[in-house]
């Protein structure tokens, strides 16, 4: 059998990668990948300590992330499309008109 | 009838069930409603009947996933009086900005009812679960002016940077169930205890994980970029709601998961949370200054307040968070308030949102500059108004778990908060009118403003009921 910290380690490399992508890429759509490759990391480590401890609580709380993550992705690419309605860009450096 | 027999007790959560039955039969009847003041109207009728309810409910739920004590009522007492009052001065707010769709509604209590759900929360799923509830809610309502460039902008930083956010959650929260093999929060409490690990790496990793998560909702710096953004852009009567609900519910779970969960590392997550709350403060309240969109100035004056409250949670105990959730009473009617002025301001074709607009009112419109002035000195905390006593409250309760210093810092920036918040009274009273501004107004707005003024005012007189209240809704915790 795999050992768990294989585990943790991949969860925590696609954690990164996910973090790194969001903070680097400036296309919307990549954005919002990398936060789903971020929640996708934090399944794996869910679904490895749900097995490691026997016990259904993680798998039980990765349903719900999937779940969540889906209703995100019809929110977020309804306001992904309706900046575009109206800028005709993804691009979130031309979505500027605020200074933050 | 078995299975009778066997159904879970649910009186604990009936606030719950019965906002979501009545805010999905809302968001159907919606289709033959063609005045949709009447579907305000029964938003609120359906706030007024989860408030009936709420009064019944305590208890444990589904195997202590769902808690409803003192402090949870309290809180939802706070999302619905907030929600009562935004839906009231939306009302005319959203038809002059031509978005009148019941959706709107019907998305404010979706979002009401993850809030409750978090300040209910006994496991970290539910509260998840609310957190996601509120925010997905609340990312449409940012972005409800959809012809609008800088509505789609708001909602769309705020939606990446919530996402982002709520991840970090998820990460926080898979370490400590590797940890302690639950998600239940007096159960992780009694495992860290029991088995010494407390101050384990991964611990700590999952506090700081959660304080990032939790600090975003909030917007306390350094996580509240995206709040100005935000704020500025997205409809006003959006604004208000969302300073004040979400801004509760975070201090509720905030309060909930480390009071409960990492009640015995008090002593290490406070030593993050002090800086978080004087960085804060100092954000807030200096950034405030140069600011010439009065949106934009409530902005960083609500991360400030987020910074005063933290006060109340770094000194803990039974004070310090029966303070903290009456100073965010206190801020739902200050703050809703002086939205409520600035939505006044707003009418076809005016924006009514830079600072020099205020120029003169109180000659043109004495009532609005009026009011206006009694949230500002109330937002300051200047007797004697509400928002002294719950300053006041905050600090004591600093200054008796030994946080001297801390509440001296907070004063320090309350008094430059009076900087800005001054300047618009003293436009609104020194200046002379620049050009002629009209009011829009409506009995809804003229009856929010007027209950969010008494508010202010009485709790300023006396503030004894609202303090006992809180104090009471604590003893449970």
């Amino acid at each position: 059998m795999v050992p768990l910290h294989w585990y943790l380690l991949l969860s925590s490399a696609v954690f990164v990668v996910g973090v790194a992508g969001f903070l680097t890429r400036r296309n919307i759509i990549i954005m919002f990948m990398s936060i789903e490759l971020m929640l996708n990391a934090v399944n794996i480590s869910l679904v490895s300590f749900s097995r490691y401890l026997s016990d259904m609580r993680g798998q039980v709380l990765v349903f719900f992330v999937i779940a969540v993550a889906a209703a995100e992705a019809a929110i977020g690419l309804a306001i992904i499309i309706a900046l575009f309605r109206n800028k005709a860009t993804a691009h979130v450096d031309e979505a500027n008109e605020m200074k933050g | 009838m078995k299975i009778l027999t066997e159904m879970p007790d649910v009186t604990a959560l009936m606030p719950e069930i019965v906002m979501t039955c009545l805010a999905l039969v809302l968001l159907m009847l919606d289709l033959f409603i063609r005045r949709k003041e009447i579907t305000a109207l029964l938003a609120i009728v359906i706030a007024a009947v989860v408030g009936f309810f709420l009064t019944g409910s305590s208890g444990t739920a589904f195997s202590g996933m769902f808690i409803s004590d003192g402090y949870s009522s309290f809180f939802k007492l706070i999302f619905l009086v907030s929600l009562v009052l935004s839906v009231l001065i939306s009302i005319r707010y959203i038809k002059i900005e031509s978005v009148n769709f019941g959706e709107y509604y019907s998305l404010m209590l979706f979002s009401t009812l993850g809030m409750m759900l978090m300040a209910s929360a006994g496991d970290i799923i539910v509260l998840y679960l609310g957190l996601e509830l509120m925010a997905l809610s609340l990312y449409v309502l940012a972005g409800f002016l959809r012809h609008d460039t800088k509505s789609n902008e708001a909602s769309l930083k705020y939606f990446l940077l919530g996402a982002f956010a709520s991840a970090f959650l998820l990460y926080g929260t898979s370490m400590i169930y590797g940890l302690t093999g639950t998600t239940n929060l007096k159960a992780i409490a009694h495992y860290l205890a029991a088995n010494g690990v407390a101050h384990n790496p991964a611990v700590m990793l999952s506090v700081i994980l959660f304080v990032v998560a939790f600090g975003f909702k909030i917007a306390a710096a350094p996580f509240h970029m995206w709040a100005p953004d935000v704020y500025e852009g997205a409809p006003t009567s959006v604004t208000a709601f969302m300073s004040v609900g979400p801004k509760a519910a975070g201090f509720a779970v905030f309060g909930r998961v480390f009071l409960t969960a990492f009640g015995g590392l008090q002593v290490d997550w406070a030593g993050i949370l002090i800086p978080l709350a004087i960085l804060t403060m100092a954000v807030g309240n200096i950034l405030a200054i140069s600011q010439t969109n009065i949106k934009r100035m409530l902005a960083y004056s609500s991360i400030a307040h987020a910074g005063y409250a933290l006060i109340g949670l770094i000194a803990g105990g039974g004070n310090g968070v029966a303070s903290m959730m009456n100073y965010l009473f206190i801020y739902a009617f200050m703050n809703i308030g002086a939205f409520g002025v600035v939505i006044m301001l707003r009418t076809e074709g005016f924006k009514g949102e830079e600072i020099t607009d205020y120029e003169g009112l109180a000659k043109s419109h004495p009532l609005a500059a009026a009011l206006m002035l009694v949230f500002m000195f109330s937002l300051t905390g200047i007797p004697p108004t509400a928002g002294f006593v719950g300053k006041f409250y905050l600090f004591m309760a600093a200054v008796a778990e030994g946080y001297t210093w801390l509440a001296l810092v907070a004063v320090i920036f309350s008094a430059i908060s009076a900087y800005f918040y001054l300047r618009i009274v003293m436009y609104m009273y020194m200046k002379e009118p620049k050009a002629e501004v009209a009011l829009s107004t409506s009995a809804p707005h003229g009856i929010a403003l007027a209950v969010a003024t008494c508010a202010v005012l009485l709790i300023g007189v006396l503030p004894s009921g609202i303090i006992e209240l809180a104090r009471a809704a604590v003893a449970g915790f």
